[in-house]
């Protein structure tokens, strides 16, 4: 049945099912303004909660008044720790075994921590309202850096005074937060002694945050005449928002609905549970009428939700020929004021040990300290799995550093270390099990592609140039492989706050041969609508058009853990091919029966059964539903619906070959992306067009972090980035356009071989750009130089190299 | 709070009327006195253009705006551009395109870019990226926003020609 006849190709086009770049049915209502994001939701009576927040880094609260906000017309209450404690919601558990403030429970331990929740008739009158609570500080010595803060014997949890022990191990100091360790130390140092070469580095991964153009929000709705709590919000994971809510508020599961609407991008911003969330809900239980709270922008960059802040050291051994011998990295870890960092239970540090990369590393060891400073809390994965992005950075700058120490092209010393395609599926030092790929089939498209030989001779003629005063600008090259490791679960390894990383999905056909997929995960721009119908129109034979996607809508939902660290594909995905693959079993019985043969004699062709050897015997996937609905089949139920729950037995590792040109004026410091080239493999593609759209997005993510962005602090804890004036997020004018190319290594163990892509743009993008203005320094003795590279820190290497003389 | 003023606006063509304090944004009374939801806030600060509208003729960042400034004006919103039944060029090639994702940006953009097409008909790629660099994408990386727009000004130009 193989042959692509006219018909075949016809029945199988009109599908539009794996591999077509389907158009999204998402677009129709946002090019029209018509999303719902939580914003637009407005319920009768509606009351709108605002925030004082704490402008100290860290200080005592010796005092709240709330008289004058409270008088003001409009005002309905205003919110404290005090009224929160007799309903234990003063504090709540992070997703990293902590606890954080709700509200200020006698101190503050950054600029911006919510102190009291003001809930008013409108937004306006809420904001006059913050500007009345009177609020009496004692300041106390503000801790920054978290070196520094390891050795003060100022303390900042005086909560956790005494307690050696935390949810990861002991503690070793009173900021101290966890030591994670991976890997054989002793080995690793041995080898490291006794090797031709070592190149150690130190680099420090800056704090910055995913800033989605939406911030985060919630309406909360209690009905105390039906006991349900309704709660609309900027959610991830919305079947985990609900299981929090409920173990916090006290409030049975099923009287809670959670609703994740459209959603503005996420970026694992919202991924967290902040306390903005949990005062709506208290503020709805206590006034009897929703509330709604959504944050303006600075409130976002300065409070909910840092990434990165890892200052990472590093040595890595390699013989003279440049085969690596072993990797040692430790990472001083700055979590700020509370470890809310969004990681699953049994990894505080994320994934950060899959930092042996690409390459094939006998022995590793890598020692993670989390440690308290008086910065804001979060620690999400910013467009990445968990902490893989550092891990990547980690590795390819070690790799850069190597080259040097070497003297080897660092693009020759990436292809003789990386795991060969037959040593797949792959144990690497640290104990992951890579699943599948061919590194060097990638990286040589990758280096034809853009002719990597022609770059470097163009680059050593500029360098010459440069030397003889004919120009001021530098070429750099920046290479990057990068291994992602995403789709947790599984479950026995990945748990949210004790609840299985599985996902799943649940379909119901209807009786006209149209249906409808509920799934655990939630679109935040990804385009799930669009390509989960695509799944399943090639799993069940039902056109894509005809099959409604629904997510985010904990009553309808099956349970999921919802969608970051690029596990939709991973984890839903092969849920909705295997409930697709329960319905097509059913669907065979059914199709049996009514061509009046063994089950065993039809067989699936693209949207029928068919009988086998007599083609035009078959029952269309439409006449097998309506058959299912209006036929009494003997040993059959009536209804065809499924649902699968999947536990992936591993996670998923795309990959790719990135490459940039730039060229870096040394006199502004101003660099210009000539050309990128980015080579993706993830697996199966599923559609073409939304991988693209989602490599342009994350690698323009990856510029902003690479060349400017950061939450920076001063030294007393002032957030010197709290607005769109200082954060740096790229225009189109400062945006290339990029070359994007592929390879397939199905996942193995995937039911359809995919293995998520939304994430790698931004984990091998970053290093890359990085790497490219390092490398245009290379000539002149850079080694590495710590990102942001802003034109000002660009022109500074300059400077330092001695290029302005 | 302080007296409220009377406030009349065309928007999409239809007039409205109601009162506001002198401090409201445009944004807010869009959002929250008309329910026009279309354009969002995405700064507060006027670096993103998520709630771009269009103001006798010209593209305004609602949020920097008091609504007693645009008293008297003429308002286009997205909601305002294309029918259902009839979208707009921009709106159609936006979708062919994949010129948004999470689409919270769109809104702006696309009100934006109807004006740029108006101010210059014809444009380079670089006068596209450069007409657009007030309005914020944190998912595309612009690639096919700038497309799109290439698109529409393609066919609306094409389309100009057959009809003369
Ligand atoms: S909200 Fe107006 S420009 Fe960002
Ligand atoms: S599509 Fe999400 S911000 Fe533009």
């Amino acid at each position: 049945m193989n042959d692509m006849t006219p018909d075949r190709e016809e029945r199988s086009a009109n599908l539009k099912g794996m591999g077509c770049s389907r158009k999204r049915v998402e677009d129709s209502r946002f090019t029209q303004g018509k999303g719902n994001y939580v914003d637009d939701i407005k319920l009768p009576g509606m009351l709108h909660g605002d925030f004082v927040r704490s402008p100290y880094a860290h200080a005592r609260v010796v005092s709240i008044n709330k008289e004058a906000a409270l008088a003001l017309p409009g005002v309905v209450a205003v919110l404290t720790a005090d009224d929160l404690r007799p309903l234990n919601l003063h504090w709540m558990p992070t997703l990293a075994g902590d606890k954080q403030m709700v509200l200020a429970d006698g101190k503050v331990l950054f600029q911006g921590q919510e102190v009291a929740f003001v809930v008013a008739s409108d937004r306006y009158v809420a904001a006059d309202a913050v500007e009345l609570v009177e609020v009496e500080y004692e300041e106390l010595p503000v801790i920054t850096d978290p070196f520094e803060s390891l050795k003060s014997d100022v303390v900042l949890r005086e909560d956790l005074e005494g307690q050696t022990e935390g949810a990861h191990g002991p503690r070793k100091h009173h900021n101290h937060i966890f030591t994670w360790e991976q890997g054989d130390e002793s080995g690793t140092n041995q080898v490291l002694d006794n090797a031709d070469v070592v190149a150690t580095e130190s680099m420090y991964y800056h704090r910055t945050h995913p800033c989605p153009l939406e911030t985060c929000g919630s309406v909360a709705s209690m009905d105390k005449v039906n006991g349900k709590l309704t709660l609309w919000g900027t959610f991830q994971a919305p079947h985990v928002v609900r299981t929090v809510a409920s173990l916090l508020s006290g409030i049975e599961e099923h009287n809670i609905r959670v609703v994740s609407p459209d959603i503005g991008g996420g970026f694992g911003n919202k991924v967290g549970v902040y306390p903005g969330y949990v005062c709506s809900i208290v503020a709805s239980i206590v006034t009897g009428v929703p509330v709604k709270w959504v944050e303006d922008r600075m409130e976002n960059l300065m409070s909910t939700a840092f990434a990165r802040d890892y200052h990472m050291t590093g040595k890595i051994s390699a013989t003279k020929e440049g085969k690596i011998t072993g990797l040692h990295c430790h990472v001083t870890a700055d979590h700020g004021g509370f470890d809310a960092c969004a990681d699953p239970t049994k990894f505080p540090a994320g994934f950060m040990n899959i930092c042996t990369g690409s390459y094939d590393i006998p022995v590793a060891y890598l020692a993670v300290d989390g440690v308290y400073t008086n910065k804001a809390p979060g620690g999400v994965s910013y467009r990445c799995s968990f902490r893989v992005t550092e891990a990547v950075y980690f590795i390819e700058r070690m790799i850069e550093v190597l080259a040097i120490e070497l003297g080897m092209d660092s693009a020759e010393l990436r292809r003789i270390n990386f795991i060969k395609k037959e040593q797949f599926p792959y144990t690497a030092a640290l104990g992951w099990e890579y699943d599948s790929g061919d590194y060097h089939t990638a990286w040589d498209k990758a280096l034809k592609a853009v002719d990597y030989d022609g770059l470097r001779k163009e680059q050593a003629e500029r360098v010459e140039a440069f030397k003889r005063g004919e120009t001021r600008t530098l070429m750099g090259i920046g290479l990057t492989f990068f291994t992602e490791i995403v789709g947790a679960g599984p479950v026995k390894n990945c748990d949210i706050l004790g609840m299985g990383m599985f996902d799943s999905c649940e379909i119901r056909i209807h009786p006209t041969g149209s249906a409808i997929a509920r799934l655990g995960t939630i679109s935040q721009g990804q385009g799930h609508a669009t390509t989960f119908a695509q799944i399943l129109a090639s799993e069940i034979g039902i056109s894509a058009d005809s099959i409604t996607i629904e997510e985010g809508d904990t009553d309808t939902a099956p349970y999921g853990l919802g969608t970051y660290g690029s596990r939709s594909t991973p984890v839903a995905g092969a849920a909705t091919a295997m409930a697709g693959r329960k319905i097509r079993a059913k669907a065979q019985m059914i199709a049996a029966y009514l061509l009046e043969v063994h089950d065993d004699d039809v067989e699936f062709d693209i949207d029928r059964f068919v009988v086998k050897g007599a083609p035009e015997k078959f029952k269309t996937m439409k006449e097998i539903a309506y058959a299912a609905y209006n036929q009494a089949i003997p040993g059959l139920e009536p209804g065809l619906e499924a649902v699968s729950y999947y536990d992936p037995p591993n996670m998923t590792y795309p990959f790719g070959a990135y490459v940039c040109v730039m060229d870096i004026d040394v006199d502004t410091g101003v660099p210009e992306i000539r050309r990128f080239y980015a080579l993706d493999d993830c697996g199966t593609r599923i559609n073409p067009m939304i991988i693209e759209g989602q490599i342009h997005g994350g690698l323009t993510e990856a510029l902003a972090v690479a060349l400017g962005q950061e939450i920076a602090y001063d030294d007393i804890g002032n957030v010197k980035t709290g607005t769109l004036m200082d954060f740096f997020l790229p225009t189109a004018w400062e945006v290339p356009n990029y070359e994007t190319d592929f390879t397939v290594t199905p996942s193995p163990h995937h039911p359809i071989g995919a293995k998520g892509v939304g994430e790698s743009p931004h984990v091998g993008g970053v290093p890359c750009f990085s790497n490219a203005v390092q490398d245009a320094f290379r000539p002149f003795g850079n080694r590495h130089t710590n990102m942001p590279h802003d034109h000002w820190r660009i022109w500074q290497t300059a400077n330092r190299l001695g290029l302005h003389d | 709070m302080s007296d409220k003023m009377h406030i009349k606006l065309t928007v999409n063509g239809e007039d409205k009327e109601f009162l506001a304090e002198p401090r409201d944004l445009l944004i807010y009374a869009l959002r929250e006195k008309l329910n026009i939801t279309g354009p969002h806030v995405g700064c507060d600060t006027s670096h993103c253009g998520a709630c771009t509208v269009t103001l006798n003729g010209k593209s305004v960042k609602s949020c920097t705006m008091f609504v007693a400034q645009a008293n008297g004006a003429e308002i286009t919103t997205i909601e305002g551009i294309g029918s259902p039944d009839a979208l707009h060029v921009l709106q159609e090639s936006f979708k062919e395109h994949h010129g948004l994702q999470c689409g919270f940006c769109t809104p702006g953009m696309i009100t934006r870019a109807t004006k740029l097409l108006e101010e210059n008909p014809t444009p380079t790629e670089e006068e596209v990226r450069f007409g657009m660099a007030g309005n914020i994408c944190r998912c595309t990386g612009y690639q096919n926003i700038v497309k799109s727009i290439l698109a529409a000004a393609s066919e609306i130009n094409s389309a100009k020609e057959a009809a003369e």
